[in-house]
């Protein structure tokens, strides 16, 4: 081995601290975009194994009753690989010791041959016997949450009777990976179930012999959705169909995409930002490290080692740390990434899952890395590298310090000398000195970043949960019903208060672009579930027009005073249009609002309703949920409390746990950060604070004036990271905001305290090692060497 | 004396230091024989180093022209002055500027590795007595013995001349006299031209002339017709 690689390990080793640090802030940012990256990008492939493996359909519809004959005529259309058609209905379930109302989507299986699509993953047991109407299989989840293994028995109120089920088996399904009850906003699995059923059985009980209400078909390969859905509607419209449409508008497949599209934003938000930010660190340190082997860059020039050699060993000393860096990030960020694959696939119980592999995340992480480390020695380098031997062989020549203030004002006699000092370092060095704040101010936006989601979430739950939508529960009804169910409703035991909800399709369009979505129809004065504006005030509906979602507003390009054109997918199927009166602050979906009395006009239509919202007395609430159970007409109960528990839990996984591993990585980078550069100021002044010693100076002394200026340049670092924190945290709420959730960027004060506490408590470690090393410092050494 | 290893013709050297002007080196003539040992004199400031590290290509002259034999170093680029350095000159500085984080044999073979025609660095330690201590670290060796590998590295490549910039000056007279002692003996042995800085009196001596200086300027020059053995001196 060559000696300057000696040389090499051997300073390594010497510096093995500073090195450790520098590769930390190195594997922090290498760590995030792998961790995020190769977890999306898992779950992705996973998805798609998935949805290949098992059939996924990609249009589907609803009909009120259809002659399983039109199947052969749907089959047709161009563009249509498969069909299934199916009978698919909502139903309340009755489970023994189980109180609280929970429904099913119940969803025939054919009796003979095989289900083309959405074919069941069978976790355990078997397939029902065809027509035997009590034998179902139920989703995985659903069991697990109640216990329930094969021979299981709960009820159901089918068709308007209780019929008593047995559980012959357990299925994962493509098609219900992420199961929502109806009028709730989270999976919960112990309130809804799907089961599957014999198609004969099914058909039996809700009199569809020969018939289907559902279809699910499998486009060919490069065939136009939009043709084949406009097509499938035709066909269907005389059967009572419901405008059919794609994978964008199916619950499951558009909450999933929604987590993956969150995940994946995040993987293109935070990591950039974790990534450059260390890169921009590692370059700054190593700039002020390799400034510190100047005087031995000028011995090896006068031995006659050439410029070339020379930063070639340099480069390799940096290419040594960028490397354990890369390694150390490549090893935390795979670790994590499966982690975090694993954690999210068993959220969605995905039945196997498929971890991509990404080298070229370590290649444009190592390579970013590599290339800023590279252009920070290369920068030391440039200065020292130009100095005639005989210069650099000596120590810098004292820097020209000046008088901050005039004269005659006598700065001395304000402060100590030490604070002077710190004073004069920091106006001589003002490039470096705001280099440094820079650094620690963009440790601390980091950490805001990473941290501010939990706030922007809690603002999410007030709002939605205690401002908009604060009723107890809402039933929903399997069909529409006449408007004096309200009046029924309101007799049961323990109801509060009760308010009536028309729920119709609609596609809206604006110009070019359209959404499929639902127009709600409240009464006028509704209390329970209330309209929010961006002032968080309530707004009362007009008489006439539409308040629709401020996201689907800034989608359609469209604002107050503005028309738009709606498509009724019930009823008559008019196309009309209608002004937007107001745009209203909420945080789930897109949807339109209207009065009640507005939207049944619209409709031409008898007062109907589709779901009743509650107040609830809390003590009697068994006594609602025995009663609600036998009500023949019940399609499903959602209810508020538990909707926020759950969701809660869901937020906890996929937010605050990303939120909380960002955090670890930014508080490692940080920590970087701060020892480096508390480090090299000892370095760059250690004959400086010697000569201190040797004047009489105490530990205590020197130590103060050497952190003083570590103090003052956090201290002045922190405004501006809470600044940039929150613009970064502006780009993240901006890139997270989707059709199905987005939040509001709240930053609490608390957050700026947090992540200024990780800085300052990176700032004291940092301090306390370096006390040690000023005991440490050998005074007679340090004088006598060089100079 | 046979031909000049160096000419000088009016060396000047001007520098900033901070905000102050300095004239190192004042128009200075000179020549340097093939084999001498020449003892630079002078107070600190006066031009000593500077005509050194000139000498040395580690620095260029402001004005006026250095001849190593009859290569012109004035004019020349950085990778030539660095390859004139490689190839003739060794240093010995007054703080031996040692790689702390190489061994007394590994300091050497840095200067070994990158040289034409090198001695290996065992017979190199072993010209200044250190062949017993060549596998410690600089911490581990007394001032006189890093003074002593300072030299072994510097005499590694066989170079035309040795550069000493107050060889001695860290070092008490006991040890200081050894290094003289074996600075003498390469120059016997290989016939290295030597230029030796230095405050101390004593040591000119043992030199073939001596140059006084004094504000930049050579004050006076002092041919001695006996060279003394270093063994001889006290101080």
């Amino acid at each position: 081995m060559k000696v300057l690689d000696i040389k090499l390990f051997r300073d390594v080793r010497r510096l093995w601290a500073q090195v450790l640090a520098v590769a930390l802030v190195v594997g922090g940012g290498v760590a995030t975009l792998v961790l995020a990256a190769g977890s999306h990008r898992s779950l992705e492939e996973t998805r798609t194994a998935y949805y290949e493996r098992y059939g996924f359909a990609d249009v589907f519809a609803q009909v009120k009753r259809a002659p399983k004959a039109l199947a052969d005529r749907i089959g047709e259309i161009p563009g249509v690989a498969a069909v299934d058609t199916r009978i698919a209905k909502l139903a309340l379930l009755d489970i023994p010791g189980f109180s609280a109302p929970a429904s099913a989507q119940f969803v025939s299986l054919p009796d003979n041959g095989e289900q083309h699509l959405n074919r069941l993953y069978i976790r355990s047991g078997r397939l029902p016997e065809p027509g035997r109407s009590e034998e179902v299989v139920v989703n995985e989840p659903f069991a697990r949450a109640h216990g329930f293994s094969e021979g299981a028995r709960f009820s159901a109120i089918l068709n308007g009777r209780k019929r008593e089920l047995v559980i012959v088996g357990t299925a994962l399904s493509p098609e219900f990976v992420y199961t929502v009850g109806p009028g709730d906003l989270m999976p919960d699995d112990r309130r809804y179930a799907i089961v599957w059923m014999s198609e004969k059985a099914l058909a039996g009980v809700y009199d569809l012999d020969g018939a289907f209400s559902a279809v699910a078909v499998k486009l060919q390969p490069g065939a136009s959705e939009r043709e084949v859905v406009l097509r499938l509607d035709a066909l269907l419209d005389a059967y009572g169909g419901q405008a059919a449409h794609g994978r964008k508008d199916q619950t499951s497949h558009a909450w999933l995409d929604h987590e993956l599209d969150m995940l994946n934003n995040m993987s293109r938000t935070l990591p950039p930002i974790f990534l450059l930010v260390a890169a921009f660190l590692v370059n700054l340190t190593l700039t002020r490290l390799v400034a510190l082997e100047r005087e031995q860059i000028g011995l090896l020039k006068a031995l006659g080692y050439s410029d070339g050699s020379i930063v070639l060993h340099y480069f390799k000393f940096v290419a040594f740390i960028v490397v354990i860096g890369i390694v150390l990030g490549g090893v935390a960020g795979t670790w994590l990434g499966l982690r975090v694959t694993a954690l999210f696939g068993d959220f969605f119980h995905f039945p196997f899952l498929v971890f991509a592999k990404a080298p070229d995340l370590y290649l444009t992480a190592g390579a970013l890395s590599a290339a800023a480390a590279a252009i920070g020695a290369f920068r030391a380098l440039r200065e020292v590298v130009k100095l005639p031997p005989a210069v650099a062989m000596q120590p810098p020549a004292p820097p020209v310090y000046r008088r901050l203030l005039p004269a005659r004002i006598q700065l001395d006699r304000i402060v100590s000398q030490p604070t002077l000092m710190m004073i004069r370092n920091i106006a001589r060095h003002p490039v470096r000195a705001a280099f440094t704040t820079l650094g620690m101010a963009l440790a601390t936006a980091i950490l805001v970043v990473s941290l501010f989601t939990r706030d922007s979430m809690e603002h999410l739950i007030d709002v939605t949960y205690f401002l908009a939508d604060r009723q107890d529960a809402s039933i929903g009804f399997a069909e529409k019903r006449i408007a004096n169910v309200v009046e029924q409703v309101n007799r049961l035991p323990g109801v509060l208060a009760a308010e009536p909800f028309r729920e119709v399709p609609v596609r809206i369009r604006h110009g070019s672009i359209e959404r499929r979505i639902t127009i709600s129809g409240r009464p006028a004065g509704a209390d329970l579930r209330r309209i929010i504006d961006i002032d968080l005030r309530p707004v009362v509906l007009p008489e006439t027009g539409l308040a629709i979602s401020g996201m689907l507003a800034h989608i359609l390009g469209v604002s107050p005073g503005e028309t738009v054109e709606l498509d009724l997918l019930e009823g008559a199927r008019r196309t009309v249009t209608m002004p937007v009166v107001a745009t209203v602050e909420d945080y789930f979906g897109i949807r339109g609002m209207m009065d009640i009395e507005a939207l049944r006009k619209l409709m031409r239509e008898a007062p109907v309703v589709n779901s009743v919202n509650l107040s609830l007395d809390g003590n009697r609430a068994e006594d609602f949920y025995a009663a609600v159970k036998s009500m023949p007409t019940v399609g499903g109960v959602a209810l508020q409390r538990v909707s926020l528990a759950n969701f809660r839990k869901t937020v906890a996984l996929l937010v605050t746990t990303m939120a909380s591993i960002y955090t670890g990585l930014a508080a490692v980078i940080a920590f970087g950060v701060v020892y480096n550069n508390a480090r090299i100021s000892l370095s760059e002044r250690a004959r400086e604070l010697a000569s201190l010693r040797v004047l009489g100076f105490t530990r205590g002394e020197v130590l103060r004036i050497l952190l003083l200026e570590l103090a003052i340049l956090t201290a002045i670092a922190q405004p501006p990271g809470w600044l940039m924190g929150y613009g970064l945290a502006w780009v993240m709420k901006t890139n997270l905001a989707g059709e199905l959730m987005r939040v509001r960027l709240v930053v609490e004060h608390s957050t700026y305290v947090v992540a200024t506490s990780v800085v300052v408590l990176a700032a004291i470690a940092s301090a306390a090692v370096i006390r040690e090393r000023i005991d440490k410092l050998d005074l007679v050494a340090v004088l006598k060497t060089r100079d | 004396m046979s031909v000049p290893v160096f000419t000088a013709k009016a060396l000047t050297k001007t520098y900033v230091s901070g905000e102050v002007m300095v004239h190192a080196l004042n128009e200075v003539d000179l020549g340097i024989a093939e084999k001498e040992v020449v003892v630079l004199l002078g107070p600190s400031g006066s031009g000593k180093t500077t005509l050194l590290n000139i000498m040395g290509g580690l620095d260029r002259p402001t004005s006026g022209r250095l001849f190593f034999r009859d290569l012109d170093l004035t004019d020349l680029e950085d990778r030539e002055l660095t390859k004139y350095r490689r190839d003739h000159v060794g240093f010995v500085f007054q703080f031996y500027n040692l790689v702390p984080s190489l061994t007394a044999y590994e300091n050497v073979a840095l200067v070994t590795e990158v040289a034409r025609n090198p001695m290996r660095p065992a017979d190199a330690l072993a010209l200044v007595g250190l062949e017993e201590r060549m596998h410690h670290f600089p911490a581990q060796l007394s001032g006189g013995e890093q003074q002593r590998v300072a030299i072994a590295r510097a005499i590694a490549k066989r170079p035309a001349v040795l550069l000493c910039d107050e060889p001695t000056g860290a070092l008490d007279s006991k040890t200081g006299i050894r290094v003289i002692e074996v600075l003498l003996g390469v120059n016997r042995q290989l016939g290295t031209t030597t230029v030796i800085i230095t405050h101390n009196a004593s040591i000119q001596e043992v030199a073939d002339r001596v140059l006084f200086f004094a504000d930049g300027r050579i004050s006076r020059i002092q041919t001695n017709e006996a060279r003394r053995e270093a063994a001889e001196l006290t101080w």
